[in-house]
Parts: C-alpha cells; structure tokens; sequence
C-alpha cells in the first residue's frame, strides 16, 4: 500500500511499483514516479519544516519549483547530503533518505517556536533596528546567535563526492517549457527542419496539462498528446529534448544557462553518471515559454500545514493519484479553484465549500460545482484558519463583516489567480508591461531575440496559446534560417478557462497588527511587515523588498512578489505600475556549486605548470613552493634538516663551492627582426643598439606611468635576435605588454616576438666551481674569462644537446644559466649533478636564490617594488639610457612627484641585534616614542638570515632612504621595538669581485 | 557570455577568447619626452567613460592575438561594430542614431 490518501485507479502511475522511502526516520511507502512530496501526502503527512523565522509549523504549498516550504535535507551518504531541497521537486527513489530542517529537538515539537509567541519583537527591520549596539558585539555576539536560531538546511560539512559534468551547445531554437505551449513551438520549429533544443524541469512534459483534465487536443487527452508529441520530438535528429532541466539563467546575446538533473532521481546512480550536467547554449532564437505561477490567498494563518495552492491539489490527484485530505474547502479569487473542487468531488473527496471572494462571478465551472452539490459562497472570505500543526478549520466572514462561520476541514485549497512567470524574460533585459485589465506584468519591450508564448505571456486559453506558441516556433525558425515549413498545428478541441483573480491582501489579512497573513512563506513576511516597512518611510518597492525581505529567499518570490507589491502600492495610495517591479535575477531556482564548478576543482581547478627538471626534485625530496601556477622547488632538505637548516646549507655551499638551482620558471621572450633593437630601446629603460651580439645586460622594464613593471637579463645572440627573459610571474603580462606596444604604438617596427618560456629549460650552476662543473660537458664554447666574461652568451652544445649558455649571476658568485631545450632539461641536469657532486656542489631553491639576491642587494621586482617605485628610487639610475630620447615610461618618469625630495627608497636595513630577522611588510617609524598613529616612513621589503653574512639582512622601501645611511630606525612590533640601521643595500661582497672570481 | 567579431578572424567568438584593453584612439606621442604635464595627464589618465558608446581597444588573446577596436554601448554591452587597429574612428554606426 503506497498511503492511505493514494486513490485507486487514479494519477499516471502504476500505484502496483513501490519505492521505500524514509522521512524524520519514520519509513513510508511510495510510488515510483512519485515525488517526495506527493508521497508525503500520500501518507497523510502535510507537516514537513519549520519556517525561518518564527519556527511555525509549515506544509507543502505548491507541486512544483515555486515551492517555498517544503524544503528537505536529502542524504544519501555522509558526504553527498543536500540542504533546502524542495520536495515538490526531488523524485522519489527507493530508499531515500529525507529530514526535515530548522527544528529542534523534532519537528512536531520546536523549541524555537517561540519566536512565533515572541513574533512582535521580529517584525521586519528588526535586526537592522535591535543589534546595533555595542558594535563589536554584532560579529562575536548576535550575529551568530542570530544565524543559529534562523535559517533552514545544515549546509555539508565534507567534499562532495558526486561529480558533475558541463556541455557547450548551439542551436537555431530555444525553447524553454515544456507545457503545451512550448511543445507547440518545438513542433513548429523542429518541422521546418533548423535545430531545436526543448527543455523543461519536470521529469515529465506537458506542464499545466499535468492536472488540466478539461484539456483535448488533436482528439486526445491534453497529457497524452504531450507525450505523444515529445515522443515524436525526440525521435527527429535535429531535436534535442532535455527533461529533468531548468533554464535558469538568460544571458548576453542569447546564452542560456541550463541545469539538468541527471541521476537525483535514481536509486542508486553508478558513479559514471554524473549527478548534474552545465548547458551553456547559445541560441539563434529563444522562446519562452515558462507558463505561470499560481498565487495564494493572503489571510490569517495561511501558513498552515494542509492549505496549498489549488493546482498544486489538481496535481497531486490527477497525476499522482493522491488526495490532499478527506474533507478540503476552497478559498479562491478565480475560477481554476473550481476546477480543483469538480476534481476533487468526483474522486470522492468531500468537499466542505467554496468560498469565493468575489461578489457574482458566472460561469460553467461554477455551474458544474453547484451541479455537483457543492456549496458555494460568493462574496466572502476566509479570515482566518483553525489547527496548529495541521489546519483543522476555516472561519469564513462576508468580505464586508458580519457573522462569521467555523467550518471544519482538513486541507484548504486556495487560488488568488495566475501569475506569469516573465523571471527568464527580464533576465533578457526585456521590460515588463503591466496589463491593467488583467492585472499581470507581461512581457513589454524585448532586448533580445526572443519571444514569450503562452500563459507567461499573458495569454489565457489553451487553444490561443497553441495557435500563439505554434506560430512562434515557425517564425523563429524562419528567422533563423528555415526554409520551409511543413507540419500541421495542433487543433485544440476543450481547453479550460482561468484568468484573472486578486492581488494583494485579502480581508483575512489585518489591518489589525496581530495577525500573521504570509505573503513570503520562506522568508517569514506577513502583510503587516509590508505596511509597516512603508509606514516607515520605505516608497520604493526595492526598499520596501529589502526591509521586509519579501522575495529575497531561495524562491525568489515566485509566489510572494505581486502580492507584496499590491500591498505596498496599496498602502502608499499609488497605482501598481508606479510602484514598480523588482528585478528578477538568476539563478530561476538554486543551482548547486557543484554544476557551475564541474570538473574544474582539486587538481583541475587551475593548471600547474611542473618544470623539466621537477621529477628530480621530486625524487630529491625537495619542498615545492606555489609561483603563480608553478611549482617550484622551495629548499632540498638532507634527513633530518629543517626549511632554516636546509637554506643555510644551500646558501654556504653555492658561495664555497657551488649549486644547481631550476630557473625554468623564468620568463623567456625572443625578440626577433631587422627592428629588434630599436623595438628594444622603446620598450626598456636601458640602451640597447650598441650591445655587442654575444654580449647580455640587465634590462628595466617601465610601464608608461615611469614606474618599476618588469626586469630580467637580456641576452644579444644576433643584430637581430634578443633573448628577453622575465620575472617568472611577469611573463604573460610583459608579453601582452609589448605586443600591445608592437601592435598599436609602433607598429612600423619589423619585429615578430616569441613567449620561449617552456621551449627551454634554464639550469643555473653558480658558485666558485661554477666554470667546473659546467666545461667538461660543454662543446663548442670558449669557457675561460676572456672569451666568455660575466655578462655574456654563447650558442654551442652541452652534454651534446643545443645551449645558450648565459655567463651571469643572480648570486653573485661567478655563474652561468645553461639554456637547453626542454625535453633534454632533466637529463642535462643530472648530467651537471654528476659533476658537481665531484665539487661538493648542492641543488638550491627559490628560499636560498632569495637570500642569495639580497645578500647582493638584487631586486625582485613585486617584492622590493610594487608598482610605485622609479628606477631612481630602487638605485638603479644607472640603468636608464641617459640619452635616449624615447622609451615607454620616459615621460612618467618625469612627473613631479617622481622627481620630488623624500620618495621612498630601497636600501638595506641592519637590525642592532643580528639575530633578529625582521619580518617583511613591517612598518619603520622615526621615533618609536610619539603617539598612535605613528608616522610610519616605510616599510621592510626583504628580509632574511644570512648565514654567509653571519646575521640578519633586509632590504626596505624608506622615505628619503639614501640621506639616511648609519642613522637609526625603529620597527615597532608587538612584541616590542626593533632597532634598526640605515645601511647600503649590499650585504656580501661589496666590491664585487667574486662575479668574476 | 557576449559575442565578439573580430575584424582580423572575420568570425564571432566568445567573449572567454578576448580581453578588454581599454579606451582606444588615445596616441602616444611621438615626442612624449617633451610632453606637458597637463598633455600627459590628459594622454595617460584621462578616460571618457561614457554611459552609450564607448570606444575601446580589445584583444584577440586566445584567438589571432591581435588588437583592435570596438564600438560598444555600454548601457546594453552591445557591440555596434568592431575594426581594425589603425583605422580611423567610424564616422557613421551602423544601427545608431546621429
């Protein structure tokens, strides 16, 4: 038995196919086919949350997305547990696993039900207006008192281990809804032949056919030519037909965002399934057609588990074969509320009476219920509901006053009318249009190519709709390219009628100030909190939205946003128009993260770039340091040795003997053509047309503004042929510089440039036996002083293999980069590891390369400067051509305040102690005795031990810097103040005589 | 995501292939070294930044590399019309009025 409310005989599915399942731990049985929630009903369970706010008793409202009560916690296992789920929306698989939320210690009994009791404390602006003071008491103090007691579901607390997929498509039609209006345009458009791409969220099509039983078309039943007619779709090869799939978000020049459910309903999906799958479509034309969301009655404890809305009561019968109670009332402002009734009456359900707030609405569904023995009240209203955790009783007034009447019930099924859903539209930019007559926004002024058809529209009546979505559909294929069309449109035999209805809040709800009458059901807002957010002074309605927070939950309005807006608009004596529409904004419904991100996390979330030469160090034992999207090796640590042992190590051995360190990473660019030096001279500080090939200099690269952007060693192979390299950082950017330079400013310069960072691998041996190490591999290069000074470069073999052999030095030992091509990198490195073990020589990493820079006062450029530092202020006058005329950065340069007295400048700093090692980033004041804030003149930039130096070194950024040598400086820290000394800024070496010794 | 034509490509690409490089027609001067500072300021930091048309430079990053120019309405993010680096600012929009 699938429940006590499941009708025999009734809904679509075999009622004989049974799912277990379990809710709260209490196990029920289902139907496959079912959703959680048409199985909850089934079972007689209404009561399904506690509500945000006040923690009231909530039911299930609606039978689809719009769904702002019912949300659950879906488990499957510890990790793959999903909050806010909508009940309406899960499918039923045997064997889930659902709880309820925001409740505590059960759902029956909530002890944060007495925020429901305390209510008038909560009204809206209650936080903005209570939890203002003390201020530091917000973040410590109520705001997490504040979360813990609202909020719905428990969000996981381990990685989810689903896995997700994602698809780019194109088509020529888009056609979003799958109702009848949307299968409608899919035939028109699919006929002429163009592709077409027909989605909706439900697991099955047909829409509001779902519960329209009064709907034939082509001599069928509405449902079943639905399935026909997709059955037909999906059979064409030009039809893509996705189910279980919500647009959920419209973008620029037609790109569609859609989210498809692809193994949530499954039992026990297999792991090569993935659970939801990213479709970014992009469309020639895009019809909407979105239908329309039911609204509810706004009166005195609407809230109540059992009251939903009235084709959501349609659904769970005539689909799923489930009685929303034994004994239901009808409050409606339309005539689809009949509907409901008629259905309702003839499967033998009692129901108790109508209650219609208009005063004499005619009609031959009115006609029907009366035949039918229905009792039918016109002109009265329902102003309040009876029961607690399940409504129990409607009490019903005429809308003017007078008697009021108790009437027993157990569910009531309630339809202020039919909101369009324009929510994909206006993502469009499209703007609405408010239709007077029918009081309904309705798609206005289009932005893109689209069109809406059907009830989101504004449309009523099947057979309109059909006649509007299939001419649609033939036009948008014809606008995208169709040729011919050669179907036949749909003929609607019977449709139903159900426009118009009410907005705003209905007698029920107030004006007293006591009454709870919902209009957000998610967010807790009743129509008081609306009045009240405009007798505060709130006009317009994005203010009024975000005081009261009406709309602003996961449902995003669906069925709050007109009423809220009539109320205000009533309250301020306005007509609707005026007030104005909130924006709708995407996503349509939640999307998990795990859709958007998609394959792109753990290891796939960025690239990492790994060197040639990584798979020794790896084997070495070496620790990697993250460079952008490098790895590098950071320190090789022997057994036993920590990070600061294992630099000192390195650092000692490359100035005693030698040491091997991976300049891969280092940003390589070949400036190639008859114009490459004069290119040259445009795009660096430094002279460049009197280099001697062979020969390399130390190049500054300037952003036009004057300031530091870019620095490296450029080597001159050719007149014609430059080896750039850069930062390792600074690679992808200083490309984009000069080709920007190349391309736009000098364009008349012959010159082609090549990024050559992952051509070659880049060894640099450094160290007294440097030379060494490196001769007896090399063929082809003079090795000695005179032939190969410091500062210079060769083209020859080593280890048999094409190099650029550099002679230059980032240590200030003698030194040399080996330039070999990359796929030989590892090999030539370990053949250079083999010699230098005869030396004692040692690998280094970027920690020791570090500390051997500055011990030699080297820059890095983004360390020791920051995009405001001049070539002047990092000392490195020396650099800049004096007498070019031009190169980028010349004019900045010369501003005023680049030139002005007191810039701050790079020089070292010696703390008075030298065991202490500053910390970079500290601030350096003048006089660590005057009052906070201090006047702080700079800043420490570098700073590390020297074992070489036998003592701290540190290179700092202070204000006026270079008049300062030998006077004291004061680093105040918490742990007290640190004396410092204002020093030049190399530490070892000073003359420089080891560079060539 | 937008659809960007470049005029070098000659086809529409996804906005992901290109990157915005800022206001175009601004030349650099062929003597910038004896520029004023008011003539610099006005070359280096002073943009338009309309609300409608906006002229400005993008890059073909993950495409052809190239620079070019763009004419886009910054109200809707449409582009009127793209072209290439060195021509002349368009005297007439196609789809603009005035």
């Amino acid at each position: 038995m699938s429940g006590a409310f499941r009708i025999p005989g009734a809904g679509r599915f075999s009622q004989a196919k049974t799912a277990r399942f379990s809710f709260d731990g209490q196990s029920y049985a289902g139907i496959e086919g079912d959703t959680l929630a048409s199985a909850l009903l089934a079972n007689g369970v209404h009561l399904v949350g506690r509500s945000f706010k006040y923690h009231r008793p909530r039911g299930i409202l609606s039978a689809g997305a719009e769904e702002p009560n019912a949300l659950v916690e879906i488990k499957r296992d510890a990790a793959r547990k999903t909050p806010n789920v909508r009940a309406t929306v899960q499918e039923l698989y045997d064997g889930l696993d659902a709880q309820s939320q925001n409740r505590w210690p059960s759902l029956s009994f909530d002890v944060g039900a007495v925020n429901d009791i305390a209510s008038p404390l909560f009204s809206a602006g209650f936080y903005y207006k209570t939890f203002m003071w003390p201020k530091a008491a917000w973040k410590s103090l109520y705001e997490p008192k504040i979360r813990a007691a609202a909020g719905l579901g428990v969000s996981p607390d381990q990685p989810d281990s689903d896995h997700y997929s994602s698809r780019y498509a194109h088509c020529d039609v888009l056609v979003l809804g799958g109702g009848a209006a949307g299968i409608a345009a899919a035939l028109a458009a699919a006929e002429t032949g163009v592709r077409v791409i027909l989605a909706d969220e439900q697991a099955e099509f047909g829409g509001s056919l779902r519960f329209e039983t009064g709907a034939k078309i082509d001599g069928q039943d509405g449902f079943a030519w639905a399935q026909a007619a997709i059955a037909r779709l999906s059979a064409m090869d030009n039809v893509r037909v996705l189910s279980r799939t919500t647009a959920f978000g419209y973008y620029a020049q037609n790109f569609v965002g859609l989210v498809e459910r692809v193994s949530d309903h499954l039992s026990a999906p297999g792991h090569d399934l993935a659970r939801e799958r990213l479709w970014q479509v992009r469309a020639k034309r895009v019809v909407l057609a979105s239908g329309a969301i039911e609204r509810h009655m706004v009166f005195a404890d609407n809230d109540r588990p059992g009251i939903m809305l009235a084709g959501a009561a349609r659904t769970y019968l005539n689909h799923y074969g489930v009685a929303v109670g034994k004994n239901v009332g009808i409050y409606t402002a339309n005539d689809s509320a009949y509907a409901a009734a008629i259905d309702l009456k003839k499967a033998g359900v009692n129901v108790a009476a109508i209650v219609d707030l208009r005063d004499n609405p005619t009609g031959p569904v009115i006609d029907e219920a009366r035949a039918l023995g229905i009792e039918v009240n016109f002109g009265r209203a329902v102003i309040r509901a009876g029961g607690k955790l399940r409504v129990s009783s409607m009490t019903v007034q005429p809308k003017n006053g007078g008697g009021e009447r108790t009437i027993p019930v157990d569910a009531i099924l309630m339809s202020a009318g039919w909101t369009p859903s324009v929510h994909l539209f206006s993502q469009s930019r499209g703007k609405v249009a408010f239709n007077d007559e029918t009081k309904r926004f309705v798609p206005g002024t289009y932005a893109q190519d689209c069109v809406s058809v059907g009830a989101c529209n504004g449309t009523d009546g099947l057979s309109a709709t059909v006649d509007e979505a299939y001419a649609a559909g033939a036009k948008a294929a014809k606008d995208a390219g169709a040729k011919t069309a050669k179907g036949t449109k749909p003929k609607v035999d019977a449709s139903e009628s159900w426009s118009r209805g009410m907005l705003g809040a209905a007698p029920g709800a107030g004006p007293d100030t006591t009454v709870k009458a919902f209009v957000d059901f998610q967010n807790d807002v009743t129509a008081k909190d609306i009045r009240q957010a405009v007798h505060e002074g709130m006009r317009s309605i994005e203010h009024v939205k975000r005081f009261t927070t009406n709309g602003m939950a996961t449902d995003q309005g669906k069925t709050s946003n007109m009423h809220g807006l009539a109320i205000a608009a009533e309250t301020l004596g306005k007509p609707i128009p005026e007030v104005g529409l909130t924006t709708f904004r995407a996503p349509y419904t939640p999307v998990t993260f795990g859709a958007i991100v998609s394959h792109a996390r753990g290891p796939l979330f960025d690239p990492t770039r790994k060197t040639a030469i990584h798979p020794w160090a790896e084997a070495q034992g070496a620790v990697f340091e993250d460079v952008g999207q490098w790895k590098r090796a950071w320190y090789f640590p022997n057994a036993g040795e920590d990070m600061h042992a294992a630099v000192d190590r390195e650092c000692v051995a490359v100035r005693k003997t030698a040491g091997l360190f991976d300049a891969s990473t280092l940003g390589k660019i070949e400036v190639v053509g008859p114009d490459a030096a004069k290119f040259m001279e445009l795009l660096y500080t430094n002279p460049w047309e009197k280099l001697e090939p062979g020969r390399c200099r130390y190049g500054i690269m300037l952003r036009e503004d004057g300031f530091i952007y870019d620095d490296g060693v450029v080597g001159r192979l050719a007149p014609d042929r430059f080896h750039v390299t850069t930062t390792t950082g600074g690679a992808p950017r200083v490309m984009n510089h000069m080709e920007d330079y190349l391309q736009t400013e000098f364009p008349h310069l012959n010159v082609w440039l090549t990024s050559i960072t992952e051509q070659w691998a880049v060894i640099a041996v450094q160290g007294p036996k440097s030379r060494d190490i490196i001769a007896p591999l090399v063929e082809g290069i003079d090795m000695s002083d005179e032939a190969l000074p410091h500062m210079s470069v060769r083209e020859g073999k080593i280890c048999g293999v094409p190099t650029r052999l550099f002679r230059m030095s980032f240590t200030g030992e003698r030194g040399f980069e080996v330039n070999v091509p990359a796929d030989y990198g590892q090999a030539v490195w370990e053949a250079l590891w083999a010699e230098g073990q005869k030396h004692g020589a040692a690998a280094y990493g970027t920690e020791a390369m570090h500390v051997l820079r500055a011990e030699k006062g080297y820059i890095i450029v983004g360390q020791d400067t920051d995009g405001t530092v001049t070539p002047n202020d990092a000392g490195l006058d020396w650099a800049v051509g004096k007498k070019k005329a031009d190169f980028v950065g010349i004019r900045g340069m010369a501003r005023p305040d680049l030139v002005a007295k007191g810039r701050k400048q790079l020089v070292g700093l010696k703390t008075k102690d030298p065991k202490v090692v500053l910390e970079e980033g500290a601030q350096i004041v003048e006089d660590p005795k005057q009052p906070i804030p201090m006047k702080m003149i700079g800043h420490v930039t570098s700073s590390y031990w020297s074992e070489n130096c036998g003592r701290s070194i540190a290179l700092a950024l202070v204000a006026g810097g270079r008049d300062r040598m030998g006077d004291t400086l004061y680093v105040p820290m918490p742990n007290g103040v640190i004396e410092v000394e204002v020093a030049g800024m190399v530490f070892f070496d000073e003359t420089g005589g080891r560079l060539n010794g | 995501m937008l659809l960007i034509r470049c005029p070098y490509c000659e086809e529409e690409r996804p906005e992901l292939e290109f990157r915005n490089a800022g206001e175009a027609h601004i030349a650099r001067s062929a003597n910038i070294a004896g520029e004023t500072d008011d003539d610099f300021e006005k070359f280096f930091f002073i943009r338009s930044n309309p609300k409608g048309i906006i002229y400005e430079r993008w890059r073909h990053m993950h495409g052809c590399a190239r620079f070019f120019n763009a004419v886009r309405d910054t109200v809707t993010d449409k582009f009127v019309m793209t072209y290439k680096a060195g021509e002349p600012k368009p005297s007439k929009l196609p789809g603009v009025a005035k």
